[in-house]
């Protein structure tokens, strides 16, 4: 019975496997995005993003060790605490931190710099999980959703003021387990109708149409249903509603949002209008994909990402590298993989008894999820430029560090679902 | 349920990644347009400096012009088989150098691998000429034309400014983002403030590259292009031959000269002494000469007639006479006795009218007539009545353009100080003050503090009889423009017209008979003006004279500062008086004056 008792012996391997194939093809692509054939540099240079990326990896091979080594109580008993320890770094860079591209979000120590916000990440999700993991929670309870919704904003907050937006937003995703733990879906749906009224609004430049558009669904539901006046009155208000979401499109886009944000929105909707000017990312980086053709140009082979046509090329856009020398099948290969590691988390967090490890891990696979939908949706043209890397592929020590403490607190808990005791 | 909530989250997951394969694939494999895109377009953009604006004086002659300059690149990709030697030659360089120069440049931000970085800056015609058949042995080096500012006369430096690389902060300041790093920028005078009309726009041309970087014609047709469009070329006021006589008679001085037009407010000639030659800040040892200029003590780089700010001196009693006038309570017949008991007079006389008062520069004369202004027993209690009357005077005060920028189109105006009732409960703490306190404003001392400019463009109110135009030193905005709306408006002092004839009349006297006859008076010209000699302790005074003429219809009113020269009657009046006659006249007829101010021994 010795064996069965050893950690090893219970964790996930398939995650693990998952995990670290994601790791290696993105230290690879990383090599290939700053590749320069004529300067003959070395994929373990560390003068070079691959090879600083390497010294990540190993890093993060430590930091499994270690999360694994802890007690699994730990991350459950201490989970404020770690929300609060991250917090307080978040308020400290905010104070003594770097400006980097317009966000004051990097800690700078030595050659390194740290972004605190990589790892509000799994602490948020420590705490919520914790919250939600208390007996006698209820989803429906008013206050409950108070606290909870009070444990989210503050990151978003405070990363908000860092003048990190995509990072923020990535807090949003939250409602997809709070929806699992019971939300009513009413929510979500509502986050829909807004984001299609929202992307209406853009798409539809004269919005009299918009408004003849919802004076004609109001009219027509209030002929065709049933005429009891409480209903006529809640079709009328949806419709002011929504005409009121429109008008406050049109405010957010033009006063609230910075100029760099708004090129983004339109660059989205209208990337030809100016292809060298605010659509010239999205314009370089869909050429990029796009040349790829169905079986890529090969490792090492591709012209577009070499020539400093598409920016952030080793971070933001490095699946512009995959769907140039790797083609069709290099992206679906890459878009399985996560698909998989996605959904196996899924499974894992379905089988188990405790609710905290439950919350723990729907908001792993969520988080995930986001980044990976954003990253690659703003890559070929789907969503608004945002700062987000791809998850443990893109470059950077922060970002690969914070997945996997995210993913590896997890497998930690999944590992000793026998031993506890359901409440 | 939550079977089912879990199957909506799995359902999401895969319906995105769905959409991705499927706008992949269309992207990837069934439309070509990015793969063609991609082999046989390289998009390059190559940016077209304009032409920055010329500036031209008011008669047509070129002041500041273009020449250009040429920087050899280096994009370091296709530089191969290099001969150091050979190029070290060439270049004049040592190894060493071109080892030192390749590691600099190498750091900088921006560089690049695979475009061209500015290697060498600014090489010579004659270097270009010796190096450019050879160029093609160094293949990746390449010569990259851009233009620099000349300037035909060494002259006027200051009120040109000057023109160089942008500088970081600049760039930060510029939320519009129409600079980029190695931008050249106006950074002061004339260049500074029309900076927008003399850049011009920048024009970009699309160019499509293959992989190896052979260019293959227009990004879509030229429809993104745009042309560099020039600067628009700027007509000063300034005569500037007259400016550089001014400049030759300022020579080893420090001081200034404004002269304006007063019918217009356009400034004939602006003097600033010490000054340097323009052209030492252009071209290749800019950053040497700016750092030997900036550290020289005379401090060539203040602009003297806008920012230095002086006390007023005598000159002021004119505008006390002004206000007085209007206030009422003196006409040009009030006698006051020379009672040198409460303030030091100079000069034989002993109890004259308003006229004599000024021609003689009576302190106690204008001690009391101050305090016939401000004390004009409105109320009962001395204190607030002070006050009423302070608060009166500084409005007419105002109205002259003093104690403000008067706004012209150069940066960097000081605003001189008058002092106001507000001020002079900060000044005493909110105790009480009275007359007694203040009266050395009365004789311009004290607290008071003009520029020249505002001291000529005082010239040039009295010469037009109570109103003035902005002094400005652009006329026209392109060739048959004109000059910023604001230069085109009347401002009035609030002194009636009729009380400037005494004024008239008064510094009329001073250059006739008074204390500038001796070296201001002219034989054919009825010139206008008033001596000022301001105290500097523990330095000798400044020497002042502002002046116009000819009495009717005035062509040109003259503010003088000399430093550390004595009497404004000495170097200031006989500069004043020569500027009036090189510009009415052509020439001095009177060379042991023009002698005597270049010799510049005044003490």
């Amino acid at each position: 019975m010795r064996r069965s008792d050893s950690i090893v012996s219970k964790l996930d391997w398939v995650t693990i496997l998952l995990f670290f194939l994601i790791v290696i093809l993105g230290w690879l692509n990383i090599y290939a995005a700053v590749y320069d054939e004529s300067a003959a540099q070395n994929i373990f240079s560390t003068t070079l993003n691959s090879g600083r990326q390497l010294i990540f990896i190993a890093a993060s091979v430590v930091l499994i060790i270690t999360i694994l080594v802890v007690d699994f109580k730990f991350y459950d008993t201490f989970g404020y605490f770690i929300f609060g320890g991250i917090m307080f770094l978040l308020i400290f860079v905010l104070v003594f931190g770097r400006e980097v591209a317009g966000s004051k979000s990097w800690f700078e120590i030595g050659a390194f710099r740290l972004q605190p916000s990589e790892f509000a990440k799994f602490a948020t999700a420590l705490a919520v999980s914790k919250f939600i993991g208390t007996s006698g929670f209820r989803m429906d309870n008013m206050k409950n959703q108070v606290v909870l919704f009070g444990i989210i904003g503050l990151p978003v907050i405070l990363i908000m003021l860092q003048g990190d937006t995509g990072t923020a937003m990535v807090y949003s995703i939250f409602l997809f387990v709070f929806f699992r733990e019971g939300m009513s879906p009413m929510l979500l749906l509502l986050g829909a109708a807004a984001s299609v009224i929202f992307i209406l609004t853009l798409l539809v430049p004269n919005h009299l149409y918009l408004y003849i558009g919802i004076v004609s669904i109001a009219g027509l539901v209030i002929f065709f249903g049933k005429r009891t006046p409480k209903r006529i009155v809640l079709v009328i208000a949806g419709a002011l509603l929504v005409t009121g979401v429109i008008k406050s499109v049109d405010y957010v886009i033009s006063d609230v949002l910075k100029p760099h944000q708004q090129n983004r929105i339109k660059a989205l909707i209208n990337p030809d209008a100016d292809p060298l000017g605010y659509g010239w990312n999205v314009t370089q980086s869909k050429i990029a994909i796009g040349s790829g053709g169905f079986s890529g140009k090969g490792f090492l082979k591709g012209t577009q990402t070499k020539f400093d046509f598409v920016p952030e090329q080793s971070t933001d856009f490095i699946f512009c590298t995959i769907g140039e020398e790797h083609g069709w099948i290099g992206s679906l290969i890459l878009i399985s993989l996560f698909v998989t590691l996605l959904l196996r988390l899924i499974f894992i967090a379905e089988r188990q008894k405790w609710r905290f490890a439950r919350v723990y891990g729907y908001s792993v696979a969520c988080i995930l999820f986001f980044h990976f939908a954003v990253n690659i949706g703003m890559t070929i043209g789907l969503f608004p430029v945002i700062g987000i890397p791809l998850p443990m592929f893109s470059y950077g020590g922060s970002s690969l560090i914070g997945f996997t403490i995210l993913i590896f607190i997890f497998l930690k808990l999944d590992a000793h679902r026998m031993q506890v005791l359901i409440r | 349920m939550n079977d089912s909530r879990k199957n909506v989250i799995q359902l999401i997951v895969i319906v995105v990644a769905m959409i991705f394969l499927i706008k992949l694939f269309s992207i990837q494999v069934l439309d070509d347009k990015y793969a063609q895109a991609a082999t046989s377009n390289i998009i390059h953009r190559i940016v077209e400096y304009p032409y920055r604006g010329l500036i031209y004086d008011r008669n047509g002659k070129l002041i500041v012009y273009n020449t250009p300059q040429y920087d050899l690149t280096v994009t370091p990709k296709e530089v191969t088989r290099l001969d150091t030697i050979h190029f070290c030659e060439l270049f004049n360089i040592t190894p060493k150098e071109f080892k030192a120069k390749y590691e600099k440049m190498s750091k900088t931000k921006g560089f690049s691998y695979v475009k061209p970085n500015t290697f060498i800056k600014q090489l010579s015609n004659t270097d270009l000429a010796r190096v450019e058949d050879y160029l093609v042995d160094f293949p990746g080096f390449d010569i990259q034309a851009r233009t620099t500012r000349a300037y035909a006369y060494p002259v006027m430096a200051n009120a040109l400014g000057y023109v160089s690389e942008i500088n970081q902060r600049q760039l930060d300041r510029d939320t519009l983002n129409y600079y980029r790093q190695g931008d050249y920028i106006g950074q002061s005078g004339i260049e500074a403030f029309y900076e927008k009309q003399l850049r011009g726009k920048r024009g970009v041309k699309f160019k499509i590259r293959n992989v190896r970087g052979i260019e293959k014609g227009d990004f879509e047709g030229g429809k993104y292009d745009t042309l560099a469009i020039a600067g628009e070329n700027l007509i000063t006021t300034v005569d500037i031959d007259l400016q550089r006589y001014g400049e030759e008679l300022m020579e080893g001085k420090a001081g200034s000269i404004v002269a304006i037009e007063p019918a217009s407010g356009e400034i004939l000639s602006i003097v600033s002494g010490p000054s340097y030659d323009p052209s030492r800040l252009t071209g290749k040892n800019y950053s040497t000469n700016f750092a030997t200029i900036s550290a020289d003590t005379l401090k060539p780089l203040f602009n003297r007639p806008l920012m230095a700010q002086y006390r007023p001196g005598s000159i002021f009693k004119i505008v006390q006479a002004m206000v007085a006038l209007e206030e009422g309570v003196v006409n040009r017949h009030t006698r006051i006795a020379c009672n040198r008991g409460i303030i030091g007079c100079h000069g034989p006389h002993s109890f004259e009218d308003l006229v004599g008062a000024i021609k003689h520069s009576c302190n106690p004369y204008f001690y009391t007539v101050m305090k016939r202004v401000v004390n004009q027993e409105i109320s009962q209690d001395t204190y607030e009545d002070t006050r009423i009357g302070l608060a009166k005077w500084h409005k007419h005060i105002e109205s002259f353009g003093l104690g403000s920028p008067l706004g012209i189109d150069l940066p960097n105006e000081k605003s001189g100080m008058v002092p106001s009732v507000s001020y002079y409960d900060r000044a005493y703490n909110n105790r009480l003050w009275k007359y007694s306190n203040i009266y050395s404003i009365a004789i311009g001392e004290g607290e008071n503090l003009v520029v020249p400019l505002q001291m000529a463009n005082f010239a040039a109110t009295v010469a037009n009889r109570g109103f003035y135009y902005i002094p400005h030193l652009i006329r026209s905005v392109g060739e048959t423009g004109q000059p910023l709306p604001k230069y085109t408006k009347k401002h009035y002092t609030s002194v009636s017209p009729e009380h400037f004839d005494i004024a008239v009349e008064a510094m009329a006297k001073v250059v006739e008979s008074g204390t500038g006859q001796y070296r201001a008076k002219l034989k054919d010209i009825a010139v206008c003006g008033k001596t000022g000699t301001v105290q500097n302790d523990p330095l000798p005074d400044h020497s002042v004279f502002i002046a116009f003429a000819p009495r009717d219809n005035p062509q040109i009113a003259v503010s003088v500062y000399v430093e550390d020269a004595g009497q404004g009657a000495r170097a200031a009046a006989s500069i004043a008086s020569l500027m009036i006659e090189k510009y009415l006249l052509g020439e001095t007829q009177r060379p042991h004056i023009e002698a005597y101010v270049k010799k510049g021994e005044f003490l």
